[in-house]
């Protein structure tokens, strides 16, 4: 079979991402009697544990710009952020009722919320509120967290009807270290040449991984660096932005393609953390459940939804990245009523500020329509960078 | 109305002053203080090392009923604090922008640590890290996971408890200088539970009709010393000792609710509500629901510090730091979704209630995301009505009164209807010991 081409690649992805019945998720549980499939939502959960339990990690990300919400604002006040409601419009709609079970990570109140929500509306459902250590010493975080994840590990043995053994989740931590790791070049290769490799398609194809399961989505990966080297695009004369606080409710594509079109490549982000959550690979020999947790504890990334214990690495990793992708500046891109990174932004503003970084801020729903106004501002933010910062 | 001179009880007068003294403690130089947060809070961990307890959320109740936290949201927001996000942390930025003076005019010293009890709200993470930007100083976080499936676990425990030896014990002692004992916090345990009885006599005494109290405009002031700096010392158990005499004697009297007005003279409606209240229009919030004779019999709000009458908590001297665990897990937005809808459709039932009012609080999510579903399930529950009313803490700019009290009339109207029609019965309801 001849390799497909960067645009036949994209148009996968974008089929993907466009189907809110979930199709592709749905003929995999379908294809093997016995196989299930867990909703998550952002920011991380341990997927390697839903993998090893012979079931699909299916990330859920809100409904996107182009679901009508027609019953989900009726569940939400106005002054709440738009993915809970979406994400309820998809499951009070049917569009989730092949899903067996739900996780909502402690990213916020919202989400920490919503795993009430779901156990009073979705009765019949596994419901799995998670929550991960703000302590990060092994003998305190560690510990209870090992715990929390033993107890992933036995709901998810009780749904999917088979024990998971030390062995297979081993080898489901070694397909993740895996596909993480072509995630990071997937990353890495943006950074180097953004114009082969637009922030458009690359949120594509990271968004492919939320519903493939992870061999799948690590082939896929291979298949775009290898077609997108081969591409023979034009450079652009755009500055390097860091987008960063849209970790949780994702930006309409059209919001990305705009910055990019304004002159801005975005030469890294954190649209969707948990695929390059820990760092490094996580150990595949010994106790699983606490390779995962010490992987967590020392080595995984920052955002607003996690303690920084220490005031002086607070923001590190923001201008970490911006100097690991010579960055020109920073775009602070936060969904309305997102707590977590509204009230953190004042905090990341101020270690940008004090190295001389440029950075602009915009909000943003997951529905915004006008994207008019967005490509004046991030326009000018890389025609002012362009004259006055050097580039 | 909102012109005449407030009436207040005597314990109304002596629970101003207690707070009064805590802020002259706090701003006096003369002791350690540290910042920490209402729900879960650990005063009597606190006491353990002479440490005065500072409560940014009383800071910024106290600075909207002083009508001062409009001009402080907006400094903050000036200063680049979103406007979507929670108003008690712009309060307290704005206040600290502002020349940082306490309550009783008096500038606050910076606290020599902060305790992040981060127990029932996301928020309290991030604020107490801007207040680190601010203050430097020394800062402790307690992590309380969420009971997310109704019950805390060992699990759970064990991790509050390993963080208090490890973590924020060493930090106090570090802070203070003063050697953790742990049979002076048994004892202030033992103190706790005493006046935590009387508090829960108090709150079931709405159960009677007429209610003597009302258990969320009155109950604030009711809970105003066991949320705070008080919960342990003697002065707590004598407070509530005061306030039981005054309950006793105002039931021996067939007084209906006392609003800051008087005393109700007809007790019309009875209601259960969820959610805090609005601080900028307190007593004017206050008044429409007294103007129409309505009381408020429970509330979820008397239990944000923690809950003591759904599950029968109080601190137990003989397991000290597991009962400090204990506490802070069981806090009211620290339980799931599900348990809230429990407690607030056992109140409507064993209070007699006429129905439940929420009150979303557009600043809090914590309380707010999920209300709606919560009102359904509950009328479902019980077959009685409820209304929905939006406001906010502590930002003036988002009460609206004429659309509250329209929408507060609207419901009256609905139960009345629903009386004519006979939807539910009233009758005497059961009132605990």
């Amino acid at each position: 079979m001849n390799p497909r081409s960067v645009h036949d690649i994209v148009a996968f992805c974008q089929e993907l991402f466009d189907d809110l019945d979930f199709t592709r998720a749905r003929e995999w549980k379908a294809a093997q009697p016995g196989r299930g499939v867990i909703g998550y939502m952002p920011v991380y959960v341990p997927r390697e544990i839903i993998h090893a339990a012979g079931m699909l990690a299916l990330g859920i990300l809100g409904g996107g710009a182009d679901l009508e919400v027609i019953h989900g604002d009726a569940y939400y006040q106005s002054y709440i952020c738009r993915i809970p409601r979406s994400t309820l419009e998809l499951a009070v709609t049917g569009r989730l009722d092949f899903v067996d079970g739900m996780m909502f990570p402690s990213t916020c109140d919202v989400i920490r919320n919503m795993s009430g929500i779901w156990k009073l509306m979705f009765k019949d459902k596994y419901v799995r509120y998670f929550d991960v250590p703000q302590n990060f010493k092994d003998e305190v975080g560690g510990v209870f967290y090992e715990n929390e994840l033993r107890e992933l590990k036995e709901g998810l043995e009780r749904i999917s009807g088979r024990k998971i053994t030390d062995e297979q989740l081993n080898q489901s931590i070694a397909i993740y270290n895996e596909n993480r790791a072509w995630v990071n070049k997937v990353y890495d290769f943006r950074s180097s040449f953004p114009w082969k490799a637009p922030s458009a398609e690359v949120y594509l194809l990271m968004r492919a991984g939320m519903v493939l399961p992870p061999e799948e989505h690590t082939l896929l990966m291979q298949e775009y660096i290898a077609a997108a080297e081969a591409e023979n695009r034009p450079m652009r004369d755009n500055c390097r932005v860091v987008l960063t606080g849209g970790f949780c409710e994702q930006p309409p594509l059209p919001l990305i393609k705009s910055l990019e079109i304004s002159g801005c490549y975005i030469v890294d982000d954190d649209f969707m953390l948990v695929n390059r959550w820990i760092q490094g690979d996580v150990e595949t020999t010994g106790d699983p459940l606490r390779n995962l947790s010490r992987a967590f504890l020392h080595h995984s990334g920052q955002t607003a939804a996690k303690y920084e214990p220490y005031m002086d690495v607070k923001g590190k990793y923001l201008l970490d990245i911006i100097r690991k992708r010579s960055a020109d500046g920073v775009i602070f891109s936060a969904a309305s009523f997102c707590d977590p990174a509204l009230l953190d932004q004042p905090m990341m503003i101020s270690r940008v500020e004090a190295q001389g970084i440029p950075y602009i801020t915009l909000q943003y729903a997951e529905n915004s329509g006008q994207m008019q106004p967005i490509r004046e501002q991030s326009g000018t933010f890389a025609d002012s960078i362009k004259l006055w910062s050097g580039v | 109305m909102s012109g005449a001179e407030v009436t207040k009880s005597n314990s109304q007068l002596i629970q101003k002053a207690m707070i009064s003294r805590n802020y002259d403690r706090i701003t006096s130089g003369e002791c350690k203080v540290s910042s920490t947060f209402v729900p879960g809070n650990l005063n009597e961990l606190l006491m353990c090392f002479d440490i005065a307890n500072n409560l940014p959320e009383i800071n910024a109740i106290q600075n909207a009923m002083r009508k001062k936290s409009g001009d402080m949201i907006q400094e903050a927001e000036r200063s680049g604090h979103s406007e979507d996000v929670c108003t008690y942390v712009k309060a307290d930025i704005g206040m600290m922008a502002k020349g940082n003076i306490a309550p009783n005019g008096k500038p606050f010293r910076d606290p020599d640590m902060l305790l992040l009890s981060y127990s029932g709200c996301f928020t309290f993470m991030k604020w107490f890290e801007l207040l680190r930007e601010q203050y430097k100083c020394p800062t402790v976080m307690l992590h309380v996971p969420y009971a997310a499936d109704g019950q805390p676990t060992q699990n759970m425990r064990d991790y509050i408890v390993k963080q208090l030896k490890d973590e924020v014990i060493p930090t106090m002692e570090k802070v203070s200088g003063i050697k953790f004992d742990i049979d002076r916090l048994r004892e202030y345990l033992r103190k706790s539970a005493i006046a935590e009885n009387n508090l829960v006599w108090m709150l079931e005494q709405s159960k009677r009709r007429p209610s003597p109290i009302d258990c969320y405009f009155g109950g604030v002031y009711y809970m105003g010393p066991i949320f705070t700096a008080f919960r342990g010392t003697d002065e707590a158990i004598q407070y509530y000792d005061l306030l039981r005499l005054e309950i006793e004697d105002r039931i021996a009297k067939g007084l209906c609710a006392q609003t800051l007005d008087g005393d109700m003279p007809e007790e019309k409606y009875r209601l259960v509500v969820e959610g805090p209240p609005n601080w900028t229009s307190f007593r004017e919030f206050w008044q429409m629901f007294a103007e129409a004779g309505a009381v408020v019999v429970a509330s979820s709000y008397t239990k944000v510090g923690g809950v003591y009458d759904y599950d029968g908590f109080r601190h137990d001297p003989d397991h000290p730091l597991e009962s400090l665990a204990d506490y802070c897990l069981g806090v009211y937005t620290n339980r799931n979704l599900p348990t809230r809808v429990d407690m607030l459709a056992r109140n409507l039932k064993e209070y007699d209630a006429d129905g439940l009012l929420i009150n979303s609080i557009k600043s809090c999510n914590s309380f707010s995301a999920g209300q709606l579903v919560m009102l359904r399930e509950i009328e479902k529950l019980t077959g009685k009505p409820g209304a929905f009313i939006e406001t906010d803490l502590v930002d003036p700019r988002y009460f609206s009164a004429a659309n509250v009290k329209n929408r507060l009339e609207s419901y009256f109207q609905m139960i009345d209807q629903k009386r004519r029609a006979g939807g539910f019965v009233t009758g005497i309801a059961a009132v605990g010991a």
